[in-house]
């Protein structure tokens, strides 16, 4: 097993800047994964990894070892493709002895390996079939096998549950979560799904537009997202996003009611700012009474959720935010409703910059 | 009303289809049958003009020219070996070293430059008209003005007839005829590599694939439909063609003496040059049948429907 570090690593196709200036450091032993939008540059970073592209720029490394001229073959790395890529002419045991075989191990060996695998990974009985005879669920744990039987020092995965039914990806997420842990294998998941990354993850990089948004926890990532990219990517529904501007000191202009803040830090903060967004999420919005309230707003759509109802509100005249609320709660579109939002749970950005304002931050600190 | 529909819903098929069975009784049906018809008589140009005419007597019927393409032509033999060579040589041109280049071009040529020119450079030929192209070879090898002919003498080897002289002469009939056939080849090979995905090459190679292992066990497994295919069209095709022969050598003479004489060409001869059109069409219903036996070999090896489907890939 080994660490992976990213140095400035940036991929252009022509103009296209695939990735851009990305430096990541992934522990030993560490499951971290990319999370963001489809085209933001998650599979072109796995494959600079893997070494099928070589960088434009920047460096990789191994451990201390610098493997970006290394051929991918010497890299020892196992990868499961977003489609999977079984070889469509071999068997499943054909499919999964390939990376043994191109390594010239004894016969015997290899068909322990193979075997030991296939065990592991509950697909013992399918090793005589063609992978056209097998079900999504299993390809895909075939393509794991093949990924897994070399014993490789980094795990990528490009989105591998991507392609399963609902109920079979809940389970093997906790199923690949377990495996890795096991094997103590460094891992690098892929996915576009903010709930499989805020599962698994011990790390989440947020990717968007090739640049990497902010690398945390999962619960650093939710509770102090560091832009407005990341805020509205996390969450469902997402954080609220609410257009301020800034008047006198620490009172705050907002669609359809002002906002004050009682601290003095507050005022030290938005003193540089003129136009912030005030994000508050759905989950933090709370209904109240009126002496109590910091806001009042007209329900336009409630759609219930399960357990929750997700209530969408009008603020002001143009201003749409919504809000979570148990399912028991009387809703009715038209009717008025009075609003608290969680002081210790309102996050500022700046308008100009996205950035977060350092405002939560230290609200936190002094509880 | 529905009767009516009906009809014309049967009826549709057969008028989309009128222009094609046209052209086969028009192009295929009738010239084989005239072929055989020709192939039991004794027509030559002694006679032929009366045969046209139809003026009774003009010919008779005989099974001579059979006995004649079956063991009293004493050329058979050496014709029947040409033919071999020539199918099978320019054969593994068009539908392997094709293969192994559409390979390169595809995926281990990096450069896009240098993929593009090698595409053309194969495609040339068979944007040429054959004549041109034809014409180009005679020029590259003329004795003493020929660019060919200029190099090799340059680098002192001794100047050679490479028209008439074996074994360069029919070493001339298989390259001229292998680089105008391999394009179809590529044509076929290249859209069938590309259609198989990317990521099962990007797997081969986290897998610890070379290239070359990668072009052997994944590209050339995947390729067998293809390849089939090609081997199947190019060897009916090779077994008919003799324009390029003629247009290098002109004459029975010549490709006598150059070795050159395949079983197309030496139907043509022997019908247009030498006025034997019976025993011409004889020995081109030989051909016919050798094609036909091929087709249904094919068909019997493939199946109809694969082999209605060239480029799939096997996925
Ligand atoms: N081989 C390539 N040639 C040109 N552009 C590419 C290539 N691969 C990816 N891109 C572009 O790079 C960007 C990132 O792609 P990708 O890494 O596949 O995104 P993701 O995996 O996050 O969906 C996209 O805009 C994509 O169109
Ligand atoms: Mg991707």
């Amino acid at each position: 097993m080994v660490s992976v570090k990213l140095n400035k690593v940036s991929k252009y196709f022509g103009k296209v800047k695939a990735v851009d200036e990305v430096t990541l450091y992934i522990k030993d032993g560490e499951f971290v994964t990319l999370l963001g939008p489809s085209g933001c540059g998650k599979t072109t970073t796995l494959l600079m990894i893997a070494g099928i592209y070589k960088p434009t720029r920047g460096r990789i490394y191994f451990d201390d070892i610098d493997v970006t001229d290394i051929p991918p073959k010497d890299r020892n790395v196992g990868m499961v493709f977003q489609s999977y890529a079984l070889y469509p002419h071999m068997t499943v045991y054909n499919n999964i002895a390939f990376p043994l075989k191109l390594k010239k191990l004894p016969k015997n060996e290899i068909d322990r390996k193979v075997r030991e695998v296939a065990r592991l990974l509950k697909i013992d009985h399918l090793l005589d079939r063609k992978p056209s005879q097998l079900s999504g669920g299993q390809q895909q744990r075939v393509a794991l096998a093949r990924a897994l039987v070399k014993e490789p020092d980094v795990l990528l995965l490009d989105e591998p549950l991507s392609n399963l039914d609902a109920l079979l990806r809940v389970y093997m997420r906790a199923e690949l979560k377990r495996l890795q842990k096991t094997l103590g294998i460094t891992a690098i998941y892929v996915t576009h799904d903010q709930i499989e990354a805020l599962s698994m993850s011990d790390r989440i990089v947020v990717m968007n537009e090739g640049r990497i948004q902010q690398i945390g926890t999962p619960d650093e990532i939710y509770s102090k997202p560091a832009n407005t990219f990341v805020a509205s990517f996390i969450g469902t529904p997402p954080m609220n996003l609410i257009p301020c501007r800034v008047t006198s000191g620490k009172a705050l202009e907002c669609p359809g009611f002002k906002y004050v803040f009682e601290d003095e830090i507050a005022e030290k903060i938005l003193k540089e700012h003129n136009e912030i967004y005030l994000g508050i999420r759905p989950e933090d919005v709370l209904i109240t009474s009126k002496e109590d309230s910091d806001t009042e707003a007209v329900i336009l759509v409630v759609e219930p959720i399960g357990k929750d109802l997700v209530v969408t509100l009008q603020l002001g005249d143009e201003q749409t935010i919504k809000f979570l609320t148990p399912s028991s709660t009387k809703m009715n579109p038209g009717d008025k409703v009075y609003l608290k939002f969680r002081r210790d749970r309102i996050h500022l950005f700046d308008k100009e910059t996205g950035r977060r304002m350092e405002y939560i931050i230290k609200v936190g600190e002094k509880e | 009303m529905t009767r009516l529909k009906n009809l014309s819903r049967k009826m549709l098929p057969w008028i989309f289809l009128a222009p094609l069975i046209v052209m086969i009784i028009l192009f295929w049906v009738t010239p084989v049958g005239i072929t055989i018809f020709l192939s039991f008589t004794n027509v030559t140009y002694k006679n032929f003009v009366k045969f046209v005419h139809g003026i009774e007597g003009a010919f008779n019927y005989t099974l001579e020219n059979f006995n004649k393409l079956l063991g009293g032509d004493p050329y058979i033999r050496e014709i029947a070996m040409i033919t071999l060579l020539y199918v099978g040589s320019v054969l593994s041109i068009n539908a392997f070293y094709s293969l192994a280049l559409s390979i390169a071009i595809v995926y281990f040529i990096r450069n896009e430059y240098l993929s593009t020119l090698m595409r053309v450079i194969w495609l040339l030929p068979r944007i040429t008209p054959a004549v041109v192209y034809g014409f180009l070879w005679i020029w590259l090898i003329a004795p003493d003005s020929g660019p060919l002919y200029q190099l090799f003498a340059a680098m002192g080897i001794a100047p050679q007839n490479w028209l008439l002289e074996r074994p360069y002469s029919q070493f001339l009939m298989i390259v001229v005829n292998g680089y105008v056939g391999a394009s179809f080849g590529m044509i076929i090979y290249t859209s069938a590599i590309k259609s198989i995905p990317e990521d099962l090459i990007r797997a081969a190679k986290v897998d610890g694939a070379s290239d070359f292992q990668i072009a052997k066990s994944i590209i050339l497994p995947l390729l067998k439909w293809p390849m089939l295919f090609v081997i199947s069209w190019q060897t009916l095709s090779l077994i008919a063609s003799y324009e390029q022969i003629l247009i290098l050598w002109g004459s029975y003479g010549a490709t006598r003496a150059a070795g050159t004489t395949v079983f197309a060409i030496y139907a043509w001869f022997k019908a247009f040059e030498m006025g034997e059109y019976a025993y011409g069409a004889t020995v081109s219903l030989l051909l016919v049948a050798i094609g036909v036996v091929l087709i249904f070999l094919y068909f019997k090896i493939f199946g109809f429907h694969k082999l209605m489907q060239p480029s799939k890939i096997e996925v």
